[in-house]
């Protein structure tokens, strides 16, 4: 055991100080930078492709498709190092983080080398259509139809809760192509034209106000099968690679809620005192931060493990769920510390504050989005405690018979 | 950046794993407790001879000359087997103190004795059933007062123990127990697996350990926060498996009861814990064994989390089992015993939570 860099790594921190030096503005600060809007939009374009001008962008992915060629641990010291300096990611990290390995398994390589290199240097932006409205944690209960008209295929349905759509340019969608066989045999994964007038985007306002998730709608949207993504009725294995991928690429960055807090505390008084005098914030302190060092540990061994040739597993599903549970609490108990004037939420009057009022109405849907905290937990106990699954009401039946309503 | 242990050290614990599955079954555990016993003298004598009581005391001084993360492998499968032997006080307190700040004389006395487990030491900090304090003064050499609880006092020959000088300032000092000066009584605990006794001293002859005061009690504290949380997640790894086995073959309403959600979601929350315990654990072996400038903060992290865990599996793991966990004959309870006697032994977590928030601001 140890905590030193490899040389090799050593040498690329060393590269990739220098140059987020020279290329990005250091933080000064903590504060989650938002993904919403237009200004945020550009300003993570611009970013993603400053970054590919260098070669730094989409570090693990090979070279001929616009990648670095470097290994996830490269990926791990970029994450580091950047954390110092104010970027923006919006919606970027949907297409490179979850789409981009999906083609990379699926994709022929005349599509791959057509898509990946624009999306790695961020001229083309995706978004990943997997939910509806009646397929959420079951989401291989969806509904949306392609059928195949001569060497196309043709999109009726709708999806839901996809993020940055309105911005994009492409999508991964997966869609029912046959009802009549049981429901994770009839599924098939497309790469779709965002830009065409078979689909409709319509924003959704969500409960904080933000508008970051949408509502899509195929009307004859049309896919040519070129852009179909493994075997037809194979959709299911493609989209666990893309959900697995999201996973990870959420791990690493999921939001806890602890470096805020610990700023916070340091600063705050009330009523002339310091807030860290006061022995419930001090015991929550030392809570939070067990959990979050633990976070990070658990991170360190799945990096360790990956460093010698193994993979990352449900390490992901753990993070999500701590993170996102952790991040709700304490802007509870931020806001609760405040005292009265916690309701206000005024980025004007104070910034650090209306952090945790913000992150009071947002992280509800954080334990939702990408799976839900009930759907983490049935990962961690099927697939790594090896408990057995519950019985299903769905199995082996058609598609088109399953119930959707009481009889 | 490397945070698993070599080839060599999983050997070692995969070696002990054997060792003690064999020797340190449930029926061992229990016929401590079920007896006046303070601990299983065979399975100790076995220990010693394996020379596991050595392994991190110099060559020098009879030892094997290894490192903390090879006592740090030792320590989780001595958790995870509930072992009934007074190796947490003799080998992470006792000898650590002697190696570390022990004079010459002191060292060449003592740890090679300890080595051949012909001595077996603790260590004597609390005063009384209130908060830790240290109300015991040496006059002239000699000690008089009351420890309790001492883990291990009745079965100890010597104890490390705080006491303050004429100037008010607390000191470690060596003690040799098997003194007319001494007596000592066996206290019942929530975990009779291991026994605590007072210790009372009627000007009982004390010598200094070197110049070892509160900043060394401190040190050695931190280094044993991270060797018994070894010990914890080892239990609470045993207790989640022992949940995991129950529910797979106990079946209820025509169905595995491991399979209805309200249980999986139980053990995803169990899992979760132990990982989070466990990788603090071992980030505080990385600290422990490169003696990193944050080894007091890792090693608060890796107590205040083991502590946390060991505690929620093991009600849990009751829970889990029904009406059976609540018998005597169910083992579920030697690890609910346990993890309340880890989590004193050496602070509560009032004490290792404050740790880590005087660190953090």
């Amino acid at each position: 055991m140890d905590f030193q860099d490899t040389a090799e790594l050593a040498a690329f921190r060393s590269d990739v100080k220098i140059w987020l030096a020279a290329n990005a503005t250091p933080r000064t600060d903590k504060l989650h930078m938002g993904m919403e809007g237009d200004t945020a939009f550009q300003e993570a374009q611009d970013w993603y492709k400053k970054k590919a001008v260098d070669g730094f962008a989409c570090l693990t992915w090979p070279k001929e498709y616009g990648g670095a060629g470097l290994t996830s641990l490269h990926e791990v010291v970029w994450t580091q190092e950047v954390e110092h300096y104010k970027t923006r990611d919006a919606h970027f990290v949907i297409g490179i983080g979850n789409c981009g390995p999906a083609i990379m398994h699926f994709a022929s390589e005349a599509a791959k080398r057509e898509l990946l290199p624009r999306m790695a240097s961020a001229e083309d932006v995706w978004c990943q259509l997997f939910s509806e409205p009646s397929a959420g944690s079951d989401v291989a209960g969806l509904r949306t139809r392609a059928e195949l008209d001569g060497s196309n295929w043709i999109l009726n349905g709708q999806k839901i809760w996809t993020s940055g759509a309105q911005y994009s340019d492409y999508g991964v969608v997966l869609t029912r192509t046959d009802p009549s066989v049981s429901k994770y045999r009839g599924l098939t994964l497309f790469m779709i034209d965002m830009r065409q007038s078979g689909v409709e985007v319509r924003p959704i306002k969500q409960m904080d106000g933000g508008g970051h998730f949408n509502e899509v709608f195929f009307r004859d949207a049309i896919v040519p099968d070129d852009y179909r993504l493994g075997e037809v009725g194979g959709g299911w294995t493609g989209a666990l690679t893309v959900l697995m991928s999201e996973r990870l690429a959420i791990s690493g960055v999921q939001p806890t809620g602890f470096p805020q807090f610990l700023d916070l505390v340091k600063s705050l008084e009330l009523n002339g005192q310091p807030i860290v005098s006061d022995p419930i914030v001090r015991d929550r302190l030392a809570t939070w931060y067990s959990q979050y060092a633990g976070l990070q540990a658990v991170n360190k061994r799945m990096l360790t493990a990956v460093a010698k040739g193994g993979i990352a597993g449900a390490e992901a599903s753990l993070g999500k769920l701590v993170g996102a549970v952790m991040n709700q609490e304490i802007a509870n108990f931020a806001c609760q510390i405040f005292g009265p004037a916690g309701i206000i939420q005024d980025s004007q009057l104070s910034p650090e504050r209306a952090h945790f009022q913000e992150q009071v109405l947002f992280s509800p849907g954080v334990r939702l989005a990408g799976g839900t905290d009930e759907v983490m937990r049935n990962i961690l106990a099927e697939q790594v405690l090896g408990l057995p699954q519950e019985p299903r009401a769905d199995k082996g039946i058609p598609f088109q018979d399953i119930p959707t309503a009481p009889a | 950046m490397n945070l698993e242990f070599s080839e060599e050290q999983l050997f070692i614990r995969n070696q002990a794993r054997n060792f003690l599955s064999q020797e340190s079954s449930a029926d061992a555990v229990r016929s401590v407790i079920d007896t006046d016993t303070s601990f299983d003298q065979a399975l100790w004598q076995k220990i010693v001879d394996l020379g596991w009581t050595a392994m991190s005391i110099p060559e020098t001084y009879g030892g094997l000359g290894l490192g903390y993360l090879e006592l740090c492998v030792i320590a989780e499968e001595l958790g995870r087997s509930l072992a009934p032997v007074p190796f947490s006080s003799s080998v992470y307190l006792a000898t650590e103190a002697i190696k570390s700040w022990g004079t010459q004389a002191q060292k060449q006395h003592y740890l090679p004795k300890l080595a051949a487990g012909k001595l077996i030491g603790t260590l004597a900090i609390n005063e009384g059933l209130g908060v830790p304090s240290v109300a015991m003064r040496i006059v002239e050499g000699k000690v008089s007062g009351s420890k309790i609880p001492v883990p291990d006092g009745d079965i100890a020959d010597f104890t490390v123990m705080t006491i303050r000088d004429g100037n008010d300032n607390i000191g470690l000092y060596l003690v040799d127990l098997a003194n007319t000066a001494i007596t000592r009584a066996v206290l019942s605990s929530m975990d009779p697996s291991r026994s605590q006794a007072r210790v009372t001293f009627d000007a009982a002859p004390a010598q200094a350990l070197g110049d070892a005061g509160e900043n060394e009690l401190t040190e050695l504290l931190d280094r044993a926060a991270v060797l018994l949380a070894f010990e914890q997640i080892g239990g609470c790894q045993a207790a989640l498996d022992m949940g995991i086995a129950y529910t797979k073959q106990r079946y209820a309403f025509g169905r595995a009861i491991a399979s209805f959600q309200a249980i999986k979601h139980k053990f995803a929350d169990m899992y979760v814990a132990l990982e989070l315990a466990k990788a603090n654990a071992y980030y505080g072996a990385c600290a422990l064994s490169s003696d990193a400038p944050d080894l007091p903060l890792a090693a608060a992290v890796a107590r205040v989390s083991a502590t946390d865990a060991y505690y929620f599996i093991t009600k849990e793991n009751i829970q889990a089992h029904g009406g059976m966990g609540f018998t005597w004959e169910f083992d579920c309870h030697l690890y609910y015993r346990r993890a309340q006697l880890l989590s004193g032994l050496i602070g509560t977590q009032s004490v290792w939570k404050e740790n880590i928030t005087q660190r953090l601001i």
